[in-house]
């Protein structure tokens, strides 16, 4: 049995399971006592499990974007589109496997596909670079969203990266300028554009895929402008404050529906999506199905306008005395 | 009025204001700085009738908004717009000290309510949209009213057909306003694009620092970029990349020079050149060129 992977706030939820399955190992049977005393912690941690998992911090919905088995890019790709075709390649540097591409079908809808791309374990991950992507990943998204443009496709996209990787080869080879293209290029595809958080939406690296018509999260996702860690140490100087931090953030699904930044959560099962991926994935396909009907057949010209209307009315300002 | 004698008279007026607000330990008050390149002393005099950059070592030291607008506008042209646009505390930010206390004490330490400061204004008569950013003002960071300010520049420059000159310098995004700053990355590469679009120009001068979101976003999307000696200038922090690869970084690493090398930017112009060289650009890419 691989051993499960746990998180921080589920810690003592989980010790109790262990001590509880221990029990069950013993013969009870001539034993009533201990048997009520195995009785009465089940219940408990019913009641615990049920507490554990409502009103999730911001900084536990992090962890569970974050848990290992929560489904990646690649397993959406393959649970909810058919004849998938992934291109490769950014025609200049290279083929960064952090950042997944393809052309696919979505119940009889073809549509391109962009996703940050983790992997499942250390190997797969040290490949993909944990889903921090070089400029030549972002390079190949552009050249999928021309590809989309061209040929009238409309984009779907998957977020789930940490960040744009902070190195000195991705410096030199200009990820500022490749992050930056590919946001203008977005902002001006005459293609309906649905995104989708699933996982973890960190910084310039996610938004350069990120946003669209429609930006879909899932419940235990987030979107951020820094990593919660890093504005601790900025800010405290103090990683440890994170899980603080991650509030005053306001990363989570909900926090950026109430700021007009996300315009629809996807319910995860209880624990989150690695609980239950076939329900999740029904759910998403569901939820992309349905924004890329409602944009079918729109005026080119009006989504890019309409697009623009919406990135145009984000933020808040006031006027100023001086 | 010359730019040396703006800079003399400016210099004046500042200090009427810093005389026994800021006196540092080992400076006499408003007399000389000391390099923080070569460490050697410079009169502020010497200074001032050189831009602002060190006489001995080149360094170019950093420019206030208006300092830098008035370097580069046609003299009596430049006409603010948006003065007043200014961010607020959308998230109730409080982490080591409030986002409120931060904002009040920039404005009240730089007279300005943002980060940036954009306007209508001429470059070598050329009609632009003249924007600068000043550091001074919680790093020049890209919250709600940067982006609004940046976006606007695009628009009103859009809409009167006018080039767009802007001057960055910034930490990049501003965390306390959380994913409204990140998502202003977005909002003012669209309005850049809307700029292109149409067919006129835009040229980006990166000054020291230029990081983050801001130079993921906007700044880099000029028809040219220009940089300032010496600047830094990338994505990710150098401290933070240090930190990830665990190496030591290359001498010289996110300098403008190192970036030129690399294909990044246009050109490294000092800053006594860099109103001649804008003016230069304006008229080859202003022009119309074949189709005018
Ligand atoms: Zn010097």
């Amino acid at each position: 049995m691989t051993r499960r992977h746990v998180m921080e706030f589920e810690r003592p939820l989980v010790e109790l399971e262990a001590k509880l399955g221990e029990l069950r190992q013993l013969e009870l049977t001539a034993n009533p006592e201990l048997a009520a005393e195995v009785a009465a912690l089940a219940v408990e941690i019913e009641a615990l499990r049920e507490s554990t998992y409502a009103d999730l911090s911001a900084w536990d919905r992090v962890q569970i974007s974050r848990h290992p088995d929560r489904p990646k890019a690649q397993d959406y790709l393959a649970a909810i589109f058919t004849d998938v075709v992934e291109l490769h390649g950014d025609r200049s540097y290279g083929d960064d496997e952090a950042i997944v591409a393809a052309l696919a079908t979505i119940d009889g809808r073809r549509v391109a596909v962009l996703g940050h791309r983790k992997g499942k374990n250390t190997r797969e991950n040290i490949a993909r670079n944990f889903g921090m992507a070089h400029p030549e990943g972002f390079r190949k998204a552009m050249r999928i969203m021309r590809l989309a443009e061209k040929f009238g496709l409309p984009l779907v996209t998957l977020i789930d990266t940490p960040g744009a990787f902070p190195g000195i080869e991705a410096e030199e080879r200009g990820q500022a300028w490749a992050i930056a293209e590919s946001l203008s290029l977005l902002s001006g595809l005459h293609v309906p554009v649905i995104a989708v958080g699933i996982g973890e939406g960190g910084s310039g690296g996610a938004l350069a895929i990120g946003f669209g018509d429609r930006l879909i999260m899932l419940e235990n996702s987030y979107y951020s402008v820094i990593s919660p860690e890093a504005c601790a140490s900025i800010l405290h100087k103090d990683a440890g404050k994170a899980a603080e931090v991650a509030t005053c953030l306001a990363m989570t699904a909900t926090d950026l529906v109430g700021l007009g930044i996300v315009d629809e959560i996807i319910p995860e099962p209880v624990g989150g999506a690695h609980r239950d991926p076939g329900e999740v994935f029904g759910e998403v396909r569901g939820r992309i199905s349905a924004a890329l009907a409602a944009l079918s057949g729109s005026d080119p010209d009006e989504l890019v306008s309409m697009r623009y209307a919406k990135l145009r009315a984000v933020g808040v300002i006031e006027e100023v005395q001086g | 009025m010359s730019i040396s004698d703006w800079f003399k008279a400016r210099e004046a007026r500042r200090y009427t204001a810093v005389n026994g607000e800021r006196v540092a330990g080992d400076v006499p008050d408003g007399v000389w700085s000391k390099c923080s390149s070569c460490k050697r002393i410079v009169y502020e005099g010497q200074l001032v009738a050189n831009l602002r950059v060190c006489p001995h070592c080149g360094n170019h030291f950093d420019l206030t908004a208006f300092e830098r607008i008035d370097l580069l506008a046609d003299p009596g042209s430049f006409a603010e717009f948006d003065a007043g646009v200014g961010s607020t505390d959308p998230l109730g930010f409080v982490a080591a000290k409030p986002y409120t206390v931060s904002l009040e004490s920039a404005r009240e330490r730089s007279g300005l309510t943002e980060g940036v400061v954009v306007g209508r204004a001429t470059i070598g008569d050329h009609p632009v949209v003249l924007g600068a950013m000043d550091f001074r003002f919680i790093g020049a960071s890209m919250g709600s009213a940067v982006g609004e300010k940046i976006a606007r520049s695009f628009e009103v420059a859009t809409s009167e057909r006018r080039a767009v000159v802007l001057c960055t310098a910034s930490g990049g995004a501003r965390m306390q306003e959380g994913m409204l700053s990140l998502m202003q990355m977005a909002k003012t590469s669209a309005a850049a694009r809307r700029l292109a679009e149409a067919r006129l120009p835009y040229i980006s001068v990166l000054t020291n620092p230029t990081m983050g979101g801001v130079t993921a976003s906007f700044a880099v999307l000029a028809d040219v970029v220009l940089a300032e000696p010496g600047a830094l200038i990338g994505f990710a922090g150098p401290r933070v990349i240090e930190q990830t690869i665990k190496q030591h970084l290359p001498k010289g690493f996110q300098s403008s020079e190192y970036l030129l090398e690399h294909g990044m930017v246009d050109e490294v112009v000092v800053r006594g050149q860099l109103t001649a060289r804008v003016t230069t650009l304006l008229g080859y890419l202003a022009g119309g060129g074949e189709r005018a």
